[in-house]
């Protein structure tokens, strides 16, 4: 059973693991930030005693135990894929990050534990104890992001850990946990979740809205979210930006892919978009020196190119980690847009604009936070290709031995598929009961059934 | 106790703790599978009501044992997920399938869907447990050896002992969750499904109990280390949990109230620590030693702390949790009526 070429599985596996993550990556945002959507509902709920936010948070947190649960399933199918995918890296470096896991494990417990109460919660703890059993949910979601990305910063800035080659015999469990990509790479992820889910609920009531319903429970519905969205939207430029520039210094190969920058140089061209081939980039628009500026402050800055280590070493596929880098920056632009939108319309009238491009534009941000995150992926992960440790370990080095990948890979893509669509409908249709009927039903899988607080019944 | 045994411990934790609750979880989807007609509706409610606010706990132990795995012994991990690929593969569909099968159940109700998702969770129920009792046995027979995938594909899962712990993992999951359900219809007032959990719990003891017989049998025939292991230091847990398994079978009989629950536990605990002391000092007999296989000592270091951590955090977490329950303070939801509609 090992006939099949090794090059196979390879691309059979980087892909399977590229699409269960991708995938992952979208609920685990849901669970990252939702909950503190969710608590500032229920804040605002409480405090004015605003009937139409408790029901949006008590909504929320049944749409949160159904995500929660789906992330469950496809995070545990991630776990298992560090053994079946990547068994090298795993058995020589899980020594090294694995800390980072076990850390992240407390948090996923505590996060299990909290949801449990709070969905359980809502009829007969008394208010604000309710109110402060969801707190550790966000506080966990921030903890276990933290711990997950600090690992796949790790992959990028490997460190402390000895000897670099063959078996590893000394750990520095600090320097691993705290490796220099953490930084950057971090606080960017745990902003992109807050965008992916600001964006993603406010583009649900958008819908609605533009589908006429547009009373104070749709426009709460659209505000709450869209408000947290819009202040993170600045920061992560901030945040990308301080990305990019460690990039070009610590990992100077991914730079050029992702900049197409094939000579090392000064005064290097900024392009958006176009093609990238060996003799420069074709097509695109390209401002002169402020690829080298955007470095150094400088058009002085000299950028590694890729000319600088051998054709081996490059990463592959450099159209599309250029144009991938590209949309996010796009897109992030766009959203800060919105932001201010948003913000001159608020201060004019304490209102959101009126015009129906605005719900528009808010109905689309939300798959386009999620195309700007898998974009950001894109760039971290074939960016760092051929190596799956930068400069440590390949990525060819790493896969499994067995084989039947393909078969793997097909399942999962079948499965997901299914995973993804029902997932879809049974948050629509629980919309939908809602709107028809009221909360009286037991549709979230560990919630309890009916359970509105009876002063909130709509 | 060296730094390497007490993380092996660490990881025993976990792995029972992942026998019992997980068990008993895989065990409620067999008997939802398993229940037919309208008595069987009823008994599906029940399971529904009594696993519904402690599932997802209960699945995170996998994901504790995963990782502890990884990082405390991570050379065992690659060499037993590459070799295993196959059976670990299925065990994970298991996972996706029941895991979704339980999340949409419930928010599928009304819609076709519902029992098609019903029985997802059922059958997946039977995956899980099933591949990882291979797995067990591959390990415990030797047929894992280190490195990338060094082991056969299919003849170091698929071969007698394998086979016969793959099926004791089902029965005994079916049994302790039938334990588990007799106090959760009591708990629900409902008389006539706790009659229906006590005859199926007795019959589930028996099986696996002779499952039990049949395991000791195949592993005296192709894994000596631990058969020898499990006939002498590891001898009195194995006669221990021999004892719980009459136990619970003498007072099911009784129709006792008190007690089966602890010692339908202990039966499976004494089993799972039976079987880590016959294969101490080995990760994968005869292949790995514990103290060859593990971590830097300041990974292991880290380990005991951040487990040290967890129980702190976790234990008085789940406390409350469960006190919360105890006092109605979350609601659990409706139970099965307590009475069968006529
Ligand atoms: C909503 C999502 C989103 C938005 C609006 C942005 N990013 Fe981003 N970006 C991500 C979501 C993301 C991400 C998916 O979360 C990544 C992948 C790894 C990571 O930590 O964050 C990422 C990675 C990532 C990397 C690679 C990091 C690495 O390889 O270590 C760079 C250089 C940037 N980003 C730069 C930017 C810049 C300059 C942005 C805006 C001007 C920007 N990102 C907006
Ligand atoms: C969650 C969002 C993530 C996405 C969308 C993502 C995306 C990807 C992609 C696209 C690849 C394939 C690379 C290629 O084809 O060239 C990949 C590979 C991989 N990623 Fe990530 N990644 C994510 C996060 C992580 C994290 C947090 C880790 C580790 C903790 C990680 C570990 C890996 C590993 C081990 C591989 C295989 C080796 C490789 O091809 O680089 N990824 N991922
Ligand atoms: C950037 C990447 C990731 C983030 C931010 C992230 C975050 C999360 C979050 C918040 C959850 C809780 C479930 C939910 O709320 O939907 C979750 C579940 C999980 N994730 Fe990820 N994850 C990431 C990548 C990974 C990777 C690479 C692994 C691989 C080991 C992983 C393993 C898990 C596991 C095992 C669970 C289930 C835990 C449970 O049962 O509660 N995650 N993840």
């Amino acid at each position: 059973m090992t006939a099949l070429p090794l090059a196979a599985d390879l691309g059979a596996a980087r892909s399977q693991m590229a699409f269960t993550l991708g995938f992952h990556i979208v609920l685990a945002s849901l669970g990252v930030a939702f909950p503190a959507m969710m608590l500032i509902a229920n804040y605002r709920g409480l405090k004015r005693d605003d009937a139409d936010a408790l029901l949006l948070a008590k909504r929320w947190s049944k749409a949160v135990a159904v995500t929660f649960a789906v992330g469950a399933v496809t995070g545990t199918v991630l776990s298992f894929e560090f053994g079946l995918l990547w068994p090298e890296f795993t058995g020589r470096f899980g020594k090294v990050f694995g800390v980072l896991f076990a850390i992240e494990g407390i948090f996923f417990f505590l996060e299990a534990i909290f949801v449990a109460i709070y969905i359980f919660g809502w009829k007969r703890l008394s208010p604000w104890a309710h109110f402060w059993s969801g707190v550790p949910l966000v506080i966990c979601g921030i903890g276990g992001a933290f711990s997950v990305v600090a690992v796949n910063s790790w992959m990028n800035q490997p460190q402390g850990f000895s000897p670099t080659t063959g078996n590893v015999t000394s750990v520095q469990p600090l320097k691993v946990i705290f490796n220099d990509a953490v930084p950057y790479e971090v606080p960017h992820m745990i902003l992109a979740a807050y965008l992916v889910t600001g964006f993603l609920v406010a583009s649900i009531y958008a819908v609605g809205m533009l589908r006429g319903r547009r009373d104070r429970y749709h426009r709460l519905g659209l505000l709450i979210p869209l408000t947290v969205a819009c202040i993170a939207a600045p920061i992560q430029f901030f945040v990308g930006d301080t990305a990019a520039r460690a990039i070009a210094h610590n990992q100077p190969i991914k730079f050029a892919g992702m900049e197409c920058v094939q000579q090392t140089s000064t005064d290097v061209t900024e392009y958006i978009y176009g093609r990238c081939t060996s003799d420069g980039v074709k097509g695109g628009i390209g401002i002169p020196g402020f690829d080298s500026f955007l470095v150094g402050f400088s058009t002085d800055t000299q950028v590694t190119g890729l000319d600088s280590v051998p054709p081996d070493d490059r990463p592959p596929a450099n159209t599309m980690l250029h144009w991938a880098f590209d949309t996010m920056v796009g897109i992030c632009t766009m959203m800060i847009a919105l932001g201010f939108w948003l913000g001159l319309a608020w201060l004019r009238r304490r209102d959101i604009p009126r015009t129906t491009w605005f719900l528009r534009a808010v109905a689309i941000s939300g798959v386009a936070a999620i195309v700007a995150m898998e974009c950001g992926w894109i760039v971290t992960e074939v960016g760092r290709q051929p190596w799956v440790v930068y400069n440590v370990m390949r990525t060819k080095d790493a896969v499994t031995d067995s084989s039947g990948i393909w078969v793997t890979l097909t399942l999962i893509l079948l499965l997901y598929a299914l995973l993804g669509i029902a997932l879809v409908v049974v948050l629509r249709n629980m919309s939908r009961r809602w709107r028809e009927e009221g909360d009286t039903d037991s549709d979230v899988p560990y919630g309890p059934s009916g359970g509105v607080p009876s002063e909130v019944t709509p | 106790m060296s730094e390497a045994d007490a993380v092996a411990v660490v990881l025993w934790v976990g792995a029972t703790m992942y026998a019992v609750f997980g068990g008993a979880d895989f065990g409620a989807g067999f008997w939802s599978l398993v229940a037919g007609g309208e008595r069987g509706g009823r008994a599906r409610e029940l399971v529904d009501w009594a696993i519904g606010p402690v599932w997802e706990a209960n699945h995170v132990w996998l994901i504790f044992v995963l990782v502890v795995l990884w990082t405390g012994f991570s050379e065992a991990f690659g060499s037993i997920f590459s070799t295993l690929f196959i059976p670990l593969s299925l065990a994970a569909l298991g996972i996706v399938l029941r895991g979704s099968g339980f999340a949409f159940h419930k928010a599928a109700h009304r819609l076709k869907g519902r029992s098609v998702a019903e029985r997802l969770f059922g059958v997946s129920s039977l995956l899980t447990p099933f591949f990882m009792g291979t797995v067990v046995g591959a390990i415990a027979s030797g047929r894992v050896p280190v490195g990338n995938a060094q082991g056969d594909p299919f003849t170091s899962w698929f071969n007698p002992v394998s086979l016969v712990i793959g099926a004791l993992f089902v029965s005994t999951s079916a049994y302790l969750s039938a334990v588990f359900l007799v106090s959760d219809a009591r708990r629900a007032g409902a008389p006539d499904l706790e009659q229906y959990f006590v005859a199926r719990a007795f019959v589930a003891a028996l099986v696996a109990g002779a499952l039990a017989v049949a395991g000791l049998i195949a592993l005296h025939a192709d894994a000596h280390y631990v058969y020898d292991g499990l006939t002498s230091d590891a001898l009195p847990l194995v006669i221990l949990s021999a004892l719980c398994g009459l136990g619970v079978l003498f007072l099911l009989s009784r129709g006792a109230q008190r007690g089966v629950r602890p010692l339908a536990v202990g039966a499976v605990v004494a089993v799972v620590w039976g079987w880590g002391v016959a294969q101490h000092p080995y990760l994968l007999p005869t292949n790995l030693k514990i103290s060859a296989g593990a971590a830097p000592s300041d990974t292991l270091t880290s380990v005991l702390i951040v487990f040290g951590a967890a129980v702190l955090l976790v234990i008085p977490s789940i406390l409350l949790l469960f006190t919360l329950a105890q006092r109605s303070l979350i609601e659990e939801g409706p139970g099965p009526a307590s009475q069968p509609p006529t």
